[in-house]
């Protein structure tokens, strides 16, 4: 005998169409370690034929399951280990023919975007890590689907401050090569406090020196179906109830991820590697985190109050998605990016949110300041001084911060920014004017933190 | 939870009421040897929600070729029809 639930199958064809729940990203987390040689050419055609032969049916299968669960795979992505790394070993290692490879491999087999162009150089660089930041910004300059990311600080190690500094350097360069299209190699790039090793998202996923040879990692969405269960709620509700209801669609957000994880992995003939509890928001209407925050009964996103909320919502998906799923990772967080969440460009646009609330915010939630864009005009040592403070707020806190933002050269306080498709479009946000250059020009490394007497 | 589980799918029919709606959606299961093997049918706020659960064990086509032949035929019935299989529904909704 088998039956259903009509009501349960209603509200799940509600979830997709109307608020939008989807799989946000499946990403392929792959090994580079073996692809190492002395030759940038040898090493480069060892990173294509791997990842043509891991991922070469790995869209057509993501599209088979969407097809059968009616449930959209909104991106197909891959991981690799940090490229500095693979190619560390290389004479005069040419990185951005790499980086080229990694692009062309990308298009072969059809997947959006590739991370793993990345650097760990928490506690310094080798030789090899200064080579590679060098070349960063002609990559991102010089390939569509490449993402790259850089590890600055931990909370084991304290933050490289001389990293810092050049970070700023590689995000202005990036800008100002791709200052035709609104600056958007810069959207591409991402520098960490604690970045985790199995982040699914971009631009910060890289495959870990620690994980598996293949794995392929969730990250999960449905901003849109948790602000509509608050709305639906009581305006009396108390926030045990808010947090309660939270943790009940984030279970049904969670299962469908890790459910659907599964099945893919299954069919690729990998291990599933673990589900990201991040509400990830799209610039479509409805599917915005700071939805949440007016349904929880703020009038805009940057209200005092907001802080609370985050905390709040942040920690009731968690509290509801471990539940769901045996394997979490990842960020896993509520991801508070401007450009890509509608509520989040109006709350922008009309001054309610400004980068220090966005900064606030991000000693709650993961991840850092997220796709923000600044004057084109800042200078290199302001935007040191921003990432300085994301790095300080994750080191104290134990916890993943992310910067990434856009100088969009040409333009200021006034001006939009558009980088399109789920990217979408940004403010240009005033920064504070007052000058960072004596502070981060210093240099060397704030050492590691007490990780007692917390307070 | 069935054995057979991956084999089953719900077919979710919404749309305005008309005559045949019934009719048409069995016939085309029917030739691909989809089997029925549960139906409720309401009518909510003026629109008509059928829901389905079949056996797709035996069908003679692929599910994609058989989802798309659905979705032409709602198009043509000015319905909405939706096909999944069905374990996503028990897994999402039961602890």
């Amino acid at each position: 005998m088998s039956s259903f639930n009509q009501k349960q199958i209603l509200e799940t064809i509600e979830m997709i169409k109307i608020h939008h729940l989807d799989i946000r990203t499946t990403t392929l987390s792959l090994s580079l370690r073996d692809c190492m040689s002395q030759d940038t050419k040898k090493t480069a055609v060892k990173i294509y034929d791997k990842i043509v032969k891991y991922a070469k049916n790995f869209v057509s299968l993501a599209n088979e399951i969407e097809n059968e669960y009616s449930i959209p795979i909104v991106n197909k992505r891959i991981a690799l280990t940090p490229v500095s790394l693979v190619g560390e070993s290389c004479d005069n290692c040419d990185y951005v023919y790499i980086a080229k490879m990694i692009d062309k491999a990308a298009s072969e087999v059809g997947v959006d975007f590739v991370g793993g162009f990345s650097a760990l150089v928490d506690k310094g660089f080798t030789n090899g890590d200064l080579r590679f930041f060098e070349q960063i910004p002609e990559a991102l300059a010089l390939t569509k689907k490449l993402c790259s990311s850089v590890n600055l600080g931990t909370s084991k190690s304290g933050v490289n401050m001389d990293g810092v500094l050049k970070t700023a350097d590689v995000i202005k360069k990036t800008a100002i090569l791709t200052k035709d299209s609104d600056s958007i190699g810069a959207a591409k790039f991402v520098c960490f406090c604690n970045a985790v090793t199995d982040n699914p998202f971009m631009a910060g996923a890289f495959c870990g020196v620690n994980e598996a040879e293949c794995a392929l990692n969730i990250g999960v969405s449905g901003p849109g179906v948790v602000s509509s269960a608050i709305y639906d709620l009581s305006p009396e509700a108390d926030f045990g109830q808010v947090s309660n209801l939270i943790k009940k669609m984030a279970f049904k957000i969670t299962v469908a991820g890790e459910f659907v994880g599964r099945k893919l992995a299954k069919k690729m003939n990998i291990p599933f590697g673990v589900i990201d509890l991040s509400l990830a928001p799209t610039p479509l209407k409805g599917d915005s985190v700071a939805e949440i925050f007016k349904a929880m009964g703020l009038e805009q996103a940057g209200a005092h109050g907001t802080t609370m909320a985050l905390a709040m919502l942040n920690d009731a998906v968690k509290k509801g998605g471990i539940m769901a799923s045996s394997y979490v990772g990842g960020l896993s967080g509520a991801f508070i990016p401007v450009s890509e969440d509608a509520g989040m460009i109006e709350a922008a646009e009309i001054g309610s949110l400004t980068i220090d609330k966005l900064e606030a915010m991000t000693s709650v939630c993961s991840v850092g300041l997220d796709m923000i864009a600044i004057p084109g005009d800042t200078p290199n040592s302001t935007i040191a001084g921003m990432i300085a403070d994301e790095m300080a707020i994750g080191m104290i806190n134990k916890k993943t911060t992310a910067v990434r933002i856009i100088p969009v050269i040409g333009k200021n306080v006034g001006d939009k920014a558009e980088f399109g498709g789920l990217l979408g479009y940004a403010p240009i946000m005033k920064v504070n004017p007052y000058s960072s250059l004596d502070f981060v020009k210093r240099g060397g490394r704030v050492p590691a933190p007490i990780h007692s007497m917390n307070n | 939870m069935e054995e057979n589980n991956s084999n089953q799918i719900i077919i979710t029919v919404t749309g305005k009421d008309k005559v045949g709606i019934v009719s048409a959606v069995s016939k085309c299961l029917a030739k691909n040897l989809v089997n029925i093997e549960d139906i409720k049918q309401t009518i909510m706020q003026d629109n008509f929600v059928m829901i389905m659960l079949c056996s797709i064990e035996k069908m003679t086509v692929s599910f994609k070729e058989f989802k798309d032949n659905l979705l032409d035929l709602g198009e043509e019935l000015g319905m909405e029809i939706w096909i999944q299989k069905k374990d996503i529904f028990d897994k999402m909704h039961t602890i």
